[in-house]
């Protein structure tokens, strides 16, 4: 459903990567590795299509996802290095907000919920700038447990997570995965992702 | 699945900001003080003549309503940006330029409307009368979300850039000037007794273009400066 | 059209612009003088202003080529944003300081030509204003550009910058001269168009040829230069450096 075609990444005036070619399909976990630098973040953001490619393709069911936008937007989750909340709200004002953009149709018990699974019962009316940072991304992965999209783009997911949280989203993406989503994630930690076919991309490898 | 109109999209986006500026109630009242105190500043440079203080008030206020709009963009998008909640925007199933439209609509509500509400006081401490008073109401506001949206770009163009403040200035003051002409000329053209009638049409047509035009420049801004 | 698409690469277009460069630095010397000629000494004085009118042919000619370079600046852009060639946005960087430098040139020369004409070195007339206000577009242009540190959003910035910079222009010349003429007194105001005996248009059109040549030759070398910066670490550049040591 996800195909990446030719794609080359510049950063500056150096390539980071060229040629590079994959494909994503329903129930797949991508695994994107490589040292700092190398172009993981750029990566994402150029499948999320933040980022213009210097040459190449990304397209999804098809069609090029610069042709496709909202339509692609619709079922694309992107967690990034920054969390995508703002201080000044609640935990449950941000994710409502966001449910209301992505257009997902649920209700204030059903986010609460979302929050409690994560850690955050206490702290679910807090503004969000007394929360910690581990919390902050907490909230920020609370929007994958309210669903509603196909792709999952995952920058660092795990990063400031203690052993329960990590648990928790190791349980959310396999459960994704069986329900016929896709994941494309970065990460330093060791995870254990049980279900759905996995796939690595070394971008070390693809130095140009 | 409830999925949001393009109006409900709209105004997600300003309940957003709105909601975020009441809870930042300080950022709206700086940028109404700076307005009262550079229209105080004249008189202390020129003199307290009042006959000139009348003569020059119209484009005083109009000089000063601009520098105040101007200062209040560094808030437009900066802090989403900061906090990553722009990126999302771009990622959101809505036409970008529709959540910056309402975004702009936003910042000229909590900017541009009490410079509006403002003037006629600052209009009689410069010693205008008030049939002045009410066509300069009438200029700022047909004027002051031109220079929201206008500037709404220069915002865009400059986001995370050092010397960002400056920077906007820079870029977005050649581009108000139709806007002050025109704003401060209605009002010295009828204090002499001149026909003022093209003026405000030709205001209200830089507000129909930039309605439609500037939330499309913004927005290609904003991807440009996202990357 | 392959013929173009293949100057459109850096590596191509490096040993072309070289190959050129002399002849268009050569036609600009040549046209200077010619132009500096007819001005100075061929054109006859005027008898309402006597020699110090003779600096209007510079004027004009530089306010000119500071409209046209903005505006081939911003197709450059256009074309650079439309199909992400890297060429074209170094073309758009490389016009805007020369463009900048006609403006000042064409402000200076107005100054110069007003103080003996009206006897104040500026006024508030509805060129002169555009003009100046030309020259804060090209600035502001600069400053975007070299404000930012990654040569791509750098360039695509600017690029925007220029496009909606080129569309304002017209608006910004016809709202200066509406304000001109509200503002106009019952006095008859000082214009900048003195009616010109033939030879001293012909003296503006070759100092116009002149500074385009100028422009191009200069740009050119700008050009080749950054992309000499931009493609260091390619084989190309490297071989360059390694011939031009021997």
């Amino acid at each position: 459903m996800l195909q990446v075609r030719d794609l080359e990444c510049r950063r500056g005036d150096a390539s980071l990567f060229s040629a590079m070619n994959f494909e994503l399909g329903a129930g797949q976990l991508m695994h994107v590795k490589g040292s700092n630098g190398s172009g993981k973040t750029s990566l994402m953001r150029i499948v999320c299509g933040l980022f213009e490619p210097a040459a190449g393709v990304v397209t999804w069911r098809g069609e090029n996802i610069r042709e496709l936008r909202d339509e692609f937007n619709r079922e694309l989750t992107y967690i990034g290095h920054l969390n995508g909340i703002k201080d000044e709200l609640t935990a449950v004002e941000n994710l409502t907000i966001y449910a209301r953009f992505a257009g997902l149709g649920v209700d204030e018990p059903r986010i609460r919920d979302a929050l409690h699974q994560m850690g955050l019962k206490g702290r679910a009316d807090l503004p969000s700038k007394v929360l910690s940072q581990g919390q902050k991304r907490r909230v920020a992965l609370a929007r994958l447990l309210l669903g509603g999209t196909t792709l999952w783009i995952l920058d660092e997911p795990f990063t400031a997570l203690d052993v329960r949280a990590v648990n928790l989203l190791q349980t959310v993406i396999t459960k994704h995965l069986g329900a016929g989503g896709m994941v494309m994630f970065t990460t330093h930690q060791d995870v254990e992702i049980s279900a759905g076919a996995h796939c690595h991309i070394n971008l070390d490898a693809w130095a140009s | 699945m409830g999925q949001l109109s393009l109006f409900g999209a709209l105004r997600t986006v300003v309940a957003r900001d709105i909601t975020l500026a009441m809870r930042r109630r300080a950022d709206v009242f700086t940028t109404l003080f700076f307005f009262i105190i550079a229209v105080t500043l004249f008189p202390l440079g020129v003199g307290p003549d009042p006959e000139m203080l009348r003569v020059i008030a119209p484009g005083v206020i109009w000089v000063a309503a601009l520098l105040a709009s101007m200062l209040a963009l560094g808030r437009l998008f900066s802090a989403d940006y900061q906090d990553g909640t722009l990126e999302q925007l771009l990622l959101a199933p809505h036409p970008l330029s529709l959540l910056v439209l309402g975004k702009v609509l936003t910042h000229w509500l909590l900017t541009g409307v009490p410079l509006v509400l403002l003037s006629p006081l600052l209009g009689m401490q410069l010693g205008m009368d008030v049939s002045a008073i009410g066509l300069l109401m009438l200029t700022l506001l047909l004027g002051t979300p031109v220079l929201s949206l206008l500037g709404s770009v220069g915002a865009a163009l400059t986001l995370g850039v050092r010397g960002g403040g400056v920077l906007v200035s820079l870029l977005v003051l050649p581009l108000y000037i139709p806007v002050l002409i025109f704003g401060a000329g209605a009002v010295e053209a009828q204090t002499v007794s001149v026909e003022f009638d093209a003026y405000l049409y030709l205001l209200g047509a830089f507000l129909a273009v930039s309605i439609f035009l500037a939330p499309l420049a913004a927005s290609a801004a904003l991807r440009i400066s996202v990357e | 059209m392959n013929l173009l698409l293949s100057f459109s690469s850096p590596k191509t277009f490096y040993p072309l612009a070289g190959k050129l460069l002399p002849w268009f630095a050569a036609l600009a010397l040549v046209l200077t003088a010619i132009g500096l000629y007819l001005g100075f000494f061929v054109a006859p004085s005027d008898y309402k202003q006597g020699e110090s009118y003779r600096i209007i042919f510079v004027h004009v000619a530089a306010a000119w080529m500071s409209m046209f370079i903005y505006v081939v600046m911003a197709g450059w852009s256009a074309v650079g944003m439309i199909w992400n060639t890297k060429l074209s946005d170094m073309m758009a960087g490389a016009l805007a300081p020369t463009g900048a430098l006609f403006s000042f040139i064409a402000l200076w020369t107005g100054a110069l030509w007003g103080k003996p004409t009206w006897g104040t070195y500026w006024i508030w007339d509805a060129r002169l204003t555009s003009e100046l206000i030309l020259l804060f577009l090209y600035i502001g242009y600069i400053a975007l550009r070299s404000a930012i540190d990654d040569p791509r959003r750098a360039a695509r910035a600017s690029a925007l910058l220029a496009i909606v910079g080129v569309i304002n222009v017209p608006i910004i010349y016809f709202s200066v001269r509406w304000w001109n003429t509200l503002h106009q007194g019952a006095s008859v105001s000082p214009t900048m168009a003195p009616k010109m005996a033939e030879t001293m248009l012909w003296a503006m059109f070759v100092m116009a040829m002149a500074f385009w040549m100028y422009t191009i030759a200069v740009v050119l070398a700008r050009v080749r230069s950054e992309i000499l910066e931009r493609e260091r670490n390619t084989a190309w550049v490297a071989e360059l450096v390694l011939e031009s040591r021997k």
